[in-house]
């Protein structure tokens, strides 16, 4: 067997196995939506009034703080569900299983792909749950055309990858499930500081920079500019280089974790 | 035990070390494991059993002039070594999170099996391992002889020729151990080469063709069971007596047994019984029946008298006995068994020592 054909048959099967622990334990997938629905529920119904006041120069209704606010929600649905990741990766890594993978004649990087695919699927199926509860209040896209929201789904896999590489990372760093539930805070409270709740020209002069050019809000003002038809700017390339980076430095970090001697 | 000259040994090591730091764990081990035997490491607990399977399953690196497993190269076919063997280790190797045919179908999936040949190759081993009632169970709800014959079958499914078991039995109640050693029987009888690790003397002696004895990162020992055995004369026939007199009448005896013929004549010993006892005495010392280093137990009112437990040496005794009219109210044989050499290979607890009867 070709080392190619090896390492896809041998990813295929990993990822089947990620995906039955997804079957088999829903509530993985469910607990990872909670936060996100309920902080866009909270925004809308119980800060709704206040928060609407603080965009659009002010005046804005509910409605438009609902098409505010879900572009946010979305991408804080990914950060929370790769939290999940980072537990599921930690707990894995110290099963017995894992040393059976490394005596076996495997494709040495199958294990890691099984999560890394695992994962993405797993934020997909957040997204669009989250999505659809974002639709159910009202949540209605300008005038995206087909192009556009094709761009926006590759947009949040793409970031969901990238995530998700260093999701895993942190998995693989930290010695169990609940101190890798911990490590991976950052992924939820980053999109607290980000635009995802509110404009980062609200926020104090010196905290703008830190809000602004952190990789949660050129994702968030990116995906906003694609389903409501906001300036996109440079915040395109920003989200590809944060993408490209994170991605690039979760999987050499993860890669030399796994290679790592185990005592 | 099939070994044709002209097939490689299933291991190879020589010289190999392991260090954490200024931590010696291996301090230049050879092991040598014809291919088709049951290979047994013995150990007390941190000698370096774990941290050699642990090399030889390619799970850590560690230095040697020679290392080869199923016929490559540790250093440099890492995966050929992987292909040739199937590991078990300490800690059950299950996936708790699914059911153990879905554990199975799992190995079987990553060592490319077809659909039909997987099913049917596992469908066997769980019907083998007594788990076809279990195997739609998740694995975590298992007992500890069910998780360690999942953890088995799950070696199993690629058929593996050599077979890695770190301290297999560890845990186990007494029928989950036999049924364990049962298994591992069966896999040698099909040619596959067993190398097994315990902390278990009685396991070794039962399963093992050869036995190492490691001790401080270092060979101490090695060789069959019986060779073992021989390193440490250990047997002996214990006499044990339920009253003080008996037993002193009886160190008396044998006090005089080893003296000479004027001390027997002293007895009372008529020249027909004395002539008749000095050949007795005689045939015992040209026999390497040493009455010389009889052991004493006060305490326990028993003595202890070298033997190798065979029927000639023990005929001898009873005459001995018999001849100087000893009645002990107990007579047991001991042969040496592992317990003997382990603890006087590994420096551990040594057996107390008793006064020798002069």
């Amino acid at each position: 067997m070709s080392s190619l054909s090896l390492a896809v048959r041998d990813s295929t099967t990993m990822v089947r196995r990620n995906l039955l622990h997804a079957r088999r334990y829903p509530a993985l997938t469910l607990n990872v939506v909670l936060t996100p629905l309920i902080m866009l529920l909270l925004f809308v119904y119980v800060f709704g009034d206040v928060m609407s006041a603080g965009i659009g120069g002010g005046g804005a209704d509910r409605s438009e703080y609902i098409a505010y606010i879900a572009p946010g929600i979305l991408m804080m649905t990914i950060g929370t569900t790769l939290v999940g990741t980072s537990v599921s990766v930690a707990d894995d890594m110290t099963e017995g299983i894992m040393a059976r993978f490394r005596t076996m004649a495997i494709h040495r990087g199958s294990v890691l792909i099984g999560h890394v695919a695992g994962s993405v699927l797993r934020s997909m199926i957040s997204v669009t749950l989250v999505g659809a509860v974002a639709v159910a209040i009202g949540f209605r896209s300008a005038d995206a055309t087909v192009l556009e929201w094709v761009a926006a789904f590759v947009l949040l896999i793409l970031v969901a990858l990238a995530f998700t590489w260093m999701a895993i990372a942190v998995g693989m760093a930290s010695p169990n499930g609940e101190a890798a539930g911990n490590n991976a805070v950052p992924l939820v409270i980053l999109p607290f500081i980000s635009s995802a709740f509110v404009p980062v020209d609200a926020m104090p002069g010196w905290f703008r920079p830190i809000a602004e050019y952190q990789p949660f809000t050129p994702a968030i003002e990116t995906l906003r500019g694609l389903l409501l038809g906001s300036e996109i700017g440079h915040n395109g390339w920003l989200t590809l280089a944060w993408c490209l980076g994170l991605a690039v430095l979760g999987y050499f970090w993860s890669k030399s974790l796994f290679t790592r001697e185990s005592r | 035990m099939t070994t044709t000259a002209s097939q490689p040994p299933a291991i190879a090591a020589k010289g190999l070390r392991k260090a954490y730091g200024d931590k010696t764990i291996l301090d230049g081990i050879d092991l040598t494991v014809p291919a088709g035997t049951i290979f047994s490491l013995l150990g007390p607990n941190g000698a370096g059993k774990t941290t050699t399977v642990k090399i030889l399953s390619t799970l850590i690196g560690g230095e040697a002039e020679e290392l080869y497993v199923g016929g490559h190269d540790l250093a440099t076919e890492p995966q050929a070594v992987r292909a040739s063997i199937g590991v078990t280790g300490q800690f059950s190797a299950v996936d708790g999170l699914i059911t153990g045919e879905e554990n199975m179908l799992l190995m079987a999936d990553l060592h490319h099996l077809s659909r039909g040949e997987g099913r049917r190759t596992v469908a066997e081993l769980l019907e083998r391992f007594h788990l076809t009632e279990a195997a739609k169970k998740p694995a975590s709800t298992y007992s500890g002889g069910m998780k360690r014959r999942l953890d088995i079958a799950m070696t199993l499914v690629g058929n593996p020729r050599i077979i890695f078991l770190d301290e297999p039995t560890t845990g186990l109640d007494p029928r989950s151990r036999h049924n364990t050693w049962q298994i591992i029987r069966e896999l040698v009888s099909g040619g596959v080469t067993v190398f097994l690790t315990t902390q278990y003397l009685e396991e070794a002696d039962e399963l093992a063709d050869r036995i190492a004895v490691l001790s401080d990162g270092k060979i101490a020992a090695e060789g069959t069971a019986d060779e073992l055995k021989r390193l440490i004369p250990g047997g002996h026939v214990r006499l044990r007596f339920a009253a003080p007199a008996a037993y002193q009448s009886a160190l008396l005896a044998l006090s005089e047994a080893t003296t000479d013929d004027a001390a027997l004549e002293r007895q009372g010993h008529g020249d027909g019984s004395r002539r008749e006892l000095r050949s007795i005495l005689d045939w015992l010392d040209s026999s390497g029946f040493a009455l010389r280093e009889v052991t004493r137990d006060d305490e326990a009112l028993a003595l202890k008298i070298p033997s190798d437990g065979s029927q000639r040496e023990l005929r001898s005794i009873l005459d001995w006995l018999d001849a100087v009219g000893i009645e002990a109210d107990e007579l047991t044989v001991h042969t040496p068994d592992l317990d003997d050499v382990f603890f006087a290979l590994t420096g551990g607890l040594a057996q107390p020592r008793k006064e020798t009867v002069r």
